[in-house]
C-alpha cells in the first residue's frame, strides 16, 4: 500500500543523504520524494511516497525519528490530505493534431507552456493518479520526454503538521 | 582562542580526561592544542584500536569516550571501531581531522569523506564548517552519544578549521528541536506491565545490554526478586544479574544455554529489558511472539516491533522503567512461581559439566570457569569473537564486575584495545581480555600501546591454531571442508610477548591452570597467558 509521510527536517547540507541513505539502507522502497523550504527558513520539508506493508511504514516512520535532523513526522492517510505532483510532459504534436492535444490540455486541467513546429510542451499540476492518466491519454501521439517532481502533500482542512492532537 | 584549543576546551568542560588516537597531518592543530591541556593521549597502534579502546573506556564509566583520528585512511581505519560501537550502543564521540575546507570534494591527499562513509554506523555526525560553531557542537555530540540510546557520534573537522581564531565559550546547555528522547515509561503501559506480571504463571525477563547503559543493574535484582521472576540475558547482557545469583540461568540464543532457551519457549510471559530481539539471541521471533506474551521495554522505540511483536511495549529508560514498576510493587510481593522455578533449577542441574581433558590441551570451559575462582569481584574480563567469546560468555562467573564484548557487530580484534580503554578508566581494577589466536594477531600491535602507557591488562589467547569458531562451522555444515581456517604460520606468541618486555607464559595441562591463573593475576605488569587449546573443542 502506498502511503505519504510528510517529515520536518533541519535546513542543513547533507540531511538529504541522510534520508535516503536510510531507505537504501534497510531496504525501504521510496516511490517518490520532494524537497522544498518552508515558511520557516530553517526548515525543509521532505514528501516521501512509500510503498510497503504497515510493518514497513511503522519502521520508516520510527527509523526516520531518530535521525537528528528530523524534527517532525507525519504519516498523511489517504483519506485525509491533498496531494500534487507537477509534470512536464513534451509531446510529439504537428499542425494535424495540435487541437486534440490542447483539448485534452484543457479537459484536465493543465498549460501549454511551450510549443515548437514538431512538438508542445504541457504542464499540469495533479494528483499522482491524474497525471498517470493523462500521460496514457497522450501516449498514442507520441511522447518525448517526462519530468515530474515527485508529490507533495498536505493534510485537509485547518490543521498543519506542526498542530498537536 | 585557537579552534584547536578550544577542541581541548571543549573535551575539558565534559570531564574527558583521556582519549585514545593517532595522528596524522590534518589533525595537527589539534595534537598541538592537545600537549598543556592536561588531557591524557594514548598512542594506539592502529585507529581501529582507539574506537575499541574508547568503547572499553566507555562501557565503564557510562560516559561518552573520545578517539581521535587524522583524515582519509586514518579515519577509513576508525570506522570498524565506530561500527561496533553503533551496534553494542556504546556512547562515543570521534573526532577526525580534515583536508582544509577549500580543497574539500577535490580528492585531495588523505581525503575521505568520512562523514558520508560513517553514516550508517552513528547516530549523528558533524562536518565543521565554521569555527565558531566548535563550542556547540562539541556540546551537542557528547549530549547525543550519551543520552537516549548511546551511540558514537563523529566530529570531522578542516584543518583550516582548527586553525581559525574564535572567542571561546561554551553553552551551558543544548537545544537540538529534533532529539527529546523520552524517559519515563507510559503509567498506563506500567499498569499493564504490573498486571501481566501478577497474572503470568511462567514469566521470564530477558536482561539486554540496556541494563548497563542505564546503571540498572540494581533494579534488575530488585525486580526478579520482589517478583520472584527468573533472569536470562543476552550476550551483552551477561553480568546484568551477577552469574551465581539463584535466580539467573544463563544467556539464551543460539550459542546460549538450554535452560535459558527452554525457559524463553516454555515461559507464558517475556519481559524484554534493553534487548533487540537480535537473531542469535531469538532465532524464530514469529513463533515466539505467538507463543509467549511479551513486554518489551527499551529507550529506542524503533527496537520495539521491529524483530518481535510485543503486546506491551514501553518505551523509555530502563532504570526509571524499572523503578516505575518496583513503586507500583511497593509492599505487595509477586508469587506462586514456584512451580516454574523449580523445574527450571531441575533443568539447569541438568546441563552437563564438561570437565574432560584432551591429551596436551586445555579445556577452555574449566579453565574459564577457574580463573573466575580467583578474579576479584568487580574484574572485568573483556571478550573477543570466536569460540573464546562464547567460552567466555558461557563459563566466567562475574560477580561485580563485568563481562564485556561485542555481541552486535561481532568484531575480531576488539578484546586488547577494549580492555586498554577499560584499564584506563580503571586502574585498580582487575582487566583481562580472553581472545583466541586469530583474534590476537588481528590487534597484536597493540602490545606497543599497553607497554607504552603502562596499562598492565592481562591477555589470555586460547591458541588452537585455527579460526575456530569458522572451522566448527565448516566441520557441522560444509561436511569437513576445511577452507581457509588454518592458523599456520603464526609466531610464538609468548615470545612476542617477551620481545615487548612483557611476563608471559603457556599451558597446555590442567595441572598447569592453577599456578598460571594465580601467576596472571598477581604479575605488577601487564601478562600474556597462551593456552593450547584442542582444535576439536567444541563451541557449546
Amino acid at each position: 500500500m502506498k502511503r505519504t509521510i510528510s517529515i520536518l527536517v533541519e535546513n542543513h547540507p547533507g540531511v538529504l543523504s541522510r534520508i535516503s541513505g536510510l531507505f537504501s539502507r534497510r531496504s525501504f522502497n521510496i516511490e517518490s520524494l520532494a524537497v522544498g523550504v518552508t515558511e520557516d527558513s530553517t526548515m525543509s520539508r521532505i514528501t516521501i511516497v512509500v510503498d510497503g506493508s504497515d510493518y514497513t511504514v511503522e519502521q520508516v516512520e520510527k527509523q526516520l525519528n531518530k535521525l537528528i535532523d528530523v524534527i517532525k513526522l507525519k504519516t498523511l492517510e489517504p483519506d485525509e490530505l491533498i496531494s500534487r505532483e507537477l509534470m512536464l510532459v513534451k509531446v510529439a504534436a504537428g499542425a494535424d493534431n495540435r487541437g486534440d492535444i490542447i483539448n485534452i490540455a484543457k479537459v484536465m486541467d493543465a498549460k501549454i507552456c511551450d510549443i515548437t513546429r514538431t512538438t508542445m510542451t504541457i504542464e499540469a499540476s495533479e494528483t499522482t493518479e491524474k497525471l498517470d492518466n493523462m500521460l496514457e491519454i497522450l501516449r498514442p501521439y507520441g511522447i518525448r520526454e517526462v519530468v515530474r517532481t515527485g508529490t507533495i502533500a498536505t493534510q485537509k482542512g485547518s490543521d498543519t503538521i506542526n498542530t498537536k492532537k | 582562542m585557537k579552534a584547536a584549543q578550544a577542541m581541548t576546551e571543549c573535551l575539558k568542560r565534559e570531564g574527558v580526561k583521556d582519549i585514545f588516537g593517532y595522528p596524522g597531518a590534518a589533525i595537527c592543530p589539534f595534537y598541538d592544542a592537545l600537549v598543556g591541556s592536561g588531557i591524557r593521549h594514548i598512542l594506539v597502534r592502529e585507529e581501529q584500536n582507539a574506537a575499541h579502546a574508547a568503547s572499553g573506556y566507555a562501557r565503564v564509566t557510562g560516559k561518552p569516550a573520545v578517539c581521535v583520528a587524522t583524515s582519509g585512511p586514518g579515519a577509513t581505519n576508525l570506522i570498524t571501531g565506530i561500527a561496533t560501537a553503533y551496534s553494542d550502543s556504546v556512547p562515543m564521540v570521534a573526532i577526525t581531522g580534515q583536508v582544509v575546507s577549500e580543497l574539500l570534494g577535490r580528492d585531495v591527499f588523505q581525503e575521505a569523506d568520512i562523514t558520508g562513509a560513517v553514516e550508517p554506523f552513528v547516530k549523528h555526525s558533524y562536518l565543521v564548517k565554521n569555527a565558531e560553531d566548535i563550542p556547540r557542537i562539541f556540546k551537542e555530540a557528547f549530549y547525543i552519544a550519551g543520552t537516549g540510546r548511546p551511540g558514537p557520534v563523529l566530529i570531522d573537522v578542516p584543518m583550516d578549521v582548527q586553525n581559525k581564531e574564535i572567542e571561546f565559550s561554551y553553552p551551558e546547555s543544548v537545544s537540538i528541536r529534533g532529539y527529546k528522547p523520552s524517559v519515563k515509561g507510559h503509567p498506563l503501559q506500567i499498569k499493564r506491565v504490573i498486571s501481566a506480571i501478577k497474572e503470568a504463571k511462567k514469566p521470564i525477563i530477558c536482561a539486554g545490554g540496556g541494563l548497563f547503559a542505564t546503571g540498572a543493574r540494581e533494579e534488575l535484582r530488585r525486580l526478579a526478586e520482589t517478583c520472584h521472576i527468573p533472569v536470562i540475558t543476552t550476550m551483552m547482557g551477561i553480568g546484568a544479574i551477577p552469574t551465581a545469583h539463584p535466580l539467573h540461568y544463563g544467556m539464551l540464543g543460539t550459542h546460549g544455554r538450554r535452560v535459558a532457551n527452554t525457559a524463553v519457549n516454555e515461559s507464558d510471559l517475556l519481559i524484554l529489558i534493553g534487548a533487540r530481539v537480535g537473531d542469535r539471541a531469538v532465532t524464530a521471533p514469529g513463533t515466539l511472539q505467538q507463543r509467549t506474551k511479551i513486554i518489551h521495554i527499551d529507550i529506542d522505540p524503533a527496537e520495539i516491533g521491529k524483530n518481535m511483536e510485543a503486546q506491551i511495549p514501553l518505551v523509555g529508560d530502563a532504570r526509571i522503567i524499572l523503578n516505575q514498576i518496583l513503586d507500583a510493587f511497593e509492599g505487595d510481593s509477586c508469587g506462586g512461581h514456584e512451580e516454574w522455578i523449580e523445574t527450571l533449577n531441575a533443568l539447569k542441574a541438568k546441563e552437563p559439566v564438561q570437565e574432560s581433558y584432551p591429551d596436551g590441551s586445555i579445556n577452555p570451559k574449566a579453565f574459564l570457569r577457574k580463573l573466575s575462582a580467583h578474579t576479584e569481584e568487580d574484574c572485568v574480563v573483556v571478550a573477543d569473537v570466536g569460540q573464546n567469546q562464547i567460552w567466555t560468555a558461557n563459563y566466567f562467573e562475574v560477580k561485580k564486575g563485568r563481562l564485556l564484548t561485542t555481541g552486535g557487530m561481532g568484531t575480531m580484534g576488539y578484546s586488547v584495545g577494549a580492555a586498554e580503554g577499560v584499564k584506563t578508566a580503571l586502574p585498580d581494577t582487575q582487566v583481562i581480555a580472553v581472545c583466541g589466536d586469530g583474534s590476537f594477531q588481528m590487534q597484536m600491535m597493540e602490545l606497543g600501546t599497553i607497554c607504552q602507557h603502562h596499562i598492565p591488562v592481562k591477555i589470555i589467547v586460547m591458541k588452537n591454531n585455527r579460526l575456530g569458531m569458522v572451522r566448527e562451522l565448516q566441520k557441522n555444515m560444509y561436511h569437513e571442508n576445511y577452507s581457509g581456517v588454518d592458523l599456520t604460520g603464526s609466531p610464538d606468541f609468548v615470545k612476542i610477548a617477551q620481545a615487548y618486555g612483557i611476563e608471559s607464559m603457556r599451558i597446555s595441562r590442567a595441572e598447569e591452570e592453577e599456578k598460571a591463573v594465580q601467576t596472571l593475576l598477581q604479575s605488577a605488569g601487564p601478562f600474556l597467558l597462551e593456552c593450547d587449546v584442542s582444535p576439536e573443542e567444541s563451541t557449546l
